[in-house]
């Protein structure tokens, strides 16, 4: 009795628990709207199915959202990820549509490892400005923010440039092992930075910086290099995620791809249980966080909601989503639903204090 | 003494944090007009008895009355409206606002909605005129050294016509004037019918001031005694809960004398080390084995000088050799690189990461020099935060548990250990057994004693001259940014002939230059 009691607290007290029931009851208010929603089925060696179309459409705001963790996790923002996006895309496209075979494989990798190179470039820009120079991290990522999208339509010369590359079509909506594409990438990507931040010291020492930066360099921690490297790991998931997002289209919008990720990016570090005030950081969190937002953008969908209250409803589910999160806010719930004393432990104690709190 | 009535009465207090029961049945009374010691060790539950009472913390059972009737505060601020009003040991005030914004920040006087800013600087003067403060109330409060910072903090606290002041270690970072003048100010409080809870570690200023005393041990109280009736030593046992002849152990052990430890190459060598506008050049030698202490005032340079060697500030001036090779330190991590560590005195903000878990605090700076490449294996963490856990007695022995949950000793024991896991050859103490209880203190300074012996070098920072004497092996002495004198540690060496060094030892008076 103790002992299942204590279990059920400890689920219940982990941190991932809420975020998790919130996708659970999204999930499930989906499948009670249309009872096909659940359905996963096998179409040509592929899986079929909502569920995994979340996946797959979620896999780039993942990618944007780990690399967003570790920014935040040392105090810092990352506003630039939604241009860098739109630059790696557009790169990677105007490289290909340049070529005579779009579909050489050979071309395609040319393509990414270029895009992929200019995306570290501009991590590293905002590595610089925040760590070296000094700027605040929300200025100095806003920078490339807003100059970003100008490269991006420098890069594209303000068209959309369009492409017809069936490798490059693979990263958005191909698949392998029967899942899609982009799904396995996600993982990928989830899996070397989990390993990246918990199988060296990195994450220990991230945290260690976004929790009391002066202990850190007094403690002998060189943080300009941490807070260097982890811009650039966030640009470089942002690169990943620019490739999906162009691919999925076939083509590259430096205006509209991309668009207020990094607002979507930093929600999903927020619900996941990240603080924007730096220190601890949950990848774990930040993918259901992300998961919870696209699982949201397709129950819009699905659900027909009209547009024009769209953007409300998923406001509104967001407030309860960081509502439920905060301790401070359940508490408050507890004390004012707990009439009767929920320990037998002197009761008649309990129930001054609540004539004292009540008066 | 005369049949009155408690102002303050708490029964059967009890409160218990995951995996630590830190008050357990406490019973505390406090009289009108009285001065009452709160006394225990680190970790005994001071600190959350007072935040309990001042409804930081809820409780688990227990009462709490005010004058007879009933209260649970639901925070510091409905208890201030209350009448019980709190400074603590750190002061927590806005140090970017005013001095008179700081007084009345939350409870403006007004006029027509808005703030009435004149009205404001007046009864602030006032005010601080009480306690014999004659500042300028429109500057800064961060303008302010510590001391009159944490005067302030009273200031605010009398002024909701309280009528319980809860003073926790208020005279931790004052110097003897500012504590003599504190203790005025607390006996005229208490002469005015003002009841105050004072927690401190200096026993000199318990039996100075204090009419009761009551000890917590372990999250229980022992017990509730008059002053006049519970002598010191008495009181330290029961503190401690067992006898106690630790300090006095450490004061016979036999003390190599200078010349022995002196000789040889020094480990690190200052020659006319300073830094423009923080200290003036200095020279000082520190060899293996030895110990040198630093004694000065608040605010003398002892601090800055610990800086210097250990590049926390760069020095500006003079030359540096560390084992007879000239070395510039520019950072914290050069500094580590030659072996060198640095507890600082300000444990919260430049020691510990205060949501990361003990273990990882205490293996952070072997970890940063290693590079994050080369994760300390996790079964040699474990086997040095057990061995550190043990052999300093941190408690609660969790090394999972995050470190801000520790009381102010057992942070200060994972910060050690942070540093003596790296095997230093010079450790830099600032302060370390400041806010702490006896028993630690003991045990620290035990410790200093036998890594000194194993050959060590150690600078070690204290306002405490009897521990500065006890330990060291040489003294230098700091006033008003400059190092005026270094005395050996022999049987002429006392804590009068370092006071008078204080008190003349610079040419020129006055405030200091910064």
């Amino acid at each position: 009795m103790s002992t299942g009691k204590s279990r059920l607290a400890a689920v219940t007290g982990h941190r991932l628990f809420w975020p998790v029931v919130v996708l659970v009851v999204l999930l499930a208010a989906n499948a009670a709207y249309r009872p096909s929603f659940l359905a996963v089925e096998v179409k040509n060696g592929h899986l079929y199915g909502s569920l995994i179309d979340i996946l797959r459409l979620s896999a780039p705001l993942v990618l944007v959202a780990l690399g967003m963790s570790l920014v935040i996790a040392t105090g810092g923002i990352d506003l630039s990820v939604g241009s860098v996006v739109a630059v790696s895309g557009a790169v990677a496209c105007l490289h290909i549509s340049e070529r005579p075979d779009q579909n050489n494989v050979a071309g395609v990798l040319t393509a990414l490892a270029v895009a992929f190179g200019i995306a570290l470039l501009l991590g590293a820009w905002n590595g610089v400005l925040v760590s070296v120079i000094g700027i605040q991290p929300i200025i100095a990522t806003l920078i490339l923010m807003v100059a970003g999208r100008g490269l991006a339509q420098l890069v594209t010369s303000g068209q959309i440039i369009t492409i017809n590359s069936g490798p490059y079509r693979t990263i958005g909506v191909g698949h392998l092992l029967t899942l899609p594409f982009a799904i396995i990438v996600a993982l990928a990507v989830t899996v070397a930075l989990a390993v990246l931040t918990r199988r060296t010291a990195l994450g220990m020492i991230i945290e260690a910086v976004g929790g009391n930066a002066e202990a850190s360099r007094l403690a002998g921690i060189r943080s300009r290099r941490i807070i260097f490297l982890v811009y650039v790991v966030s640009a470089a998931c942002a690169a990943v995620a620019g490739f999906m997002m162009t691919a999925n289209v076939s083509s590259a919008d430096g205006n509209a791809a991309g668009l207020w990720v990094e607002l979507d990016a930093i929600l999903a570090v927020v619900i996941g249980g990240t603080s924007l005030a730096g220190g601890r950081f949950f990848l774990s969190g930040t993918i259901v966080g992300a998961l919870i937002i696209q699982t949201l953008t397709t129950s819009v969908y699905a659900m027909n909601i009209s547009p024009q209250t769209a953007l409300l409803f998923k406001a509104v589910v967001v407030i309860v989503v960081c509502l439920i999160q905060a301790p401070a806010f359940r508490a408050r719930i507890r004390t004012r639903f707990r009439r009767r004393p929920a320990t037998p432990v002197a009761p008649t104690v309990v129930e001054k204090q609540k004539e004292q709190v009540a008066a | 003494m005369s049949p009155r009535h408690p102002v303050l009465t708490m029964t059967a207090i009890s409160k218990h944090f995951p995996g630590v029961r830190a008050l357990d049945g406490v019973d505390f009374r406090l009289f009108p007009g009285e001065v009452h010691a709160l006394m225990g060790e680190n970790g005994a539950g001071k600190s959350t008895l007072i935040k309990v009472l001042t409804g930081v913390y809820g409780t688990d059972t227990g009462t709490i009355t005010l004058d007879g009737a009933e209260v649970s505060f639901s925070g510091p601020m409905q208890a201030t409206a209350a009448g019980v009003s709190t400074v603590y040991q750190e002061v927590n005030l806005c140090t970017n606002l005013s001095v008179a914004e700081n007084i009345f920040i939350g409870r403006e006087p007004r006029r027509f909605g808005a703030v009435n800013w004149r009205q404001m600087r007046r009864q602030a003067r006032e005010l601080l005129a009480r306690i014999d403060l004659d500042i300028d109330v429109t500057a800064l409060l961060g303008s302010y050294s510590l001391a009159v910072q944490q005067m302030v903090a009273i200031a605010r606290a009398i002024d909701v016509r309280a009528r319980v002041l809860i003073l926790d270690e208020p005279t931790s970072s004052l110097d003897a004037d500012e504590v003599a003048q504190l203790m005025r100010i607390m006996r005229q409080l208490r002469d005015e019918g003002i009841a105050i809870l004072f927690v401190t570690h200096f026993l000199d200023q318990v039996y100075g001031i204090a009419d009761r005393i009551t000890v917590l041990r372990n999250g229980r109280l022992v017990g509730e005694y008059p002053t006049a009736d519970l002598p010191q030593i008495a009181l330290v046992e029961k503190m401690i809960g067992k006898e106690l002849d630790a300090l006095e152990q450490i004061d016979e052990q036999s003390r190599r004398d200078l010349a022995t430890v002196e000789a040889g190459t020094p480990f690190v060598a200052a020659t006319d080390l300073g830094r423009t506008g923080s200290v003036a050049p200095f020279s000082l030698t520190i060899h293996a084995g030895e110990v040198v202490g630093l004694a000065g005032l608040l605010g003398s340079g002892r601090t800055e000088v610990a800086r210097l060697f250990f590049g926390a500030d760069r020095a500006d001036l003079g030359r540096l050799t560390v084992d007879g090779q000239p070395a510039t330190i520019r950072r914290p991590v050069a500094a580590i690189a030659r072996d060198i560590a640095f507890c600082s005195e300000n444990r919260r903000t430049e020691g510990l990461v205060g949501e990361l878990s003990v273990r990882e605090n205490i293996v952070l700076a072997l970890q940063a020099a290693r590079g994050w490449l080369r994760p300390v294996p996790r079964r040699r963490q474990d086997e040095l935060v057990q061995r550190y856990i043990r052999a300093l007695h941190i408690r609660p022995a969790d090394p999972d548990m995050p470190v801000r949950n520790l009381s102010g000793g057992n942070q200060q024991k994972v910060l050690l250990a942070r540093w003596l896991i790296t095997e230093p050859k010079l450790l830099i103490l600032d302060e370390p057994t400041r806010g702490i209880d006896i028993g630690a203190k003991a045990e620290i300074q035990r410790l200093v004693a036998q890594l000194s012996d194993g050959g060590m070098a150690v600078l070690f920072i204290s306002a405490e001259l009897e521990e500065v004497l006890r330990l060291s092996h040489k003294v230098a002495v700091m006033r008003d940014r400059r190092m005026v004198a270094q005395l050996a540690n022999d049987d002429t060496l006392d804590a009068d002939r370092i006071m008078r060094a204080i008190a003349s030892g610079a040419p020129q008076e006055g405030p200091d230059p910064a």
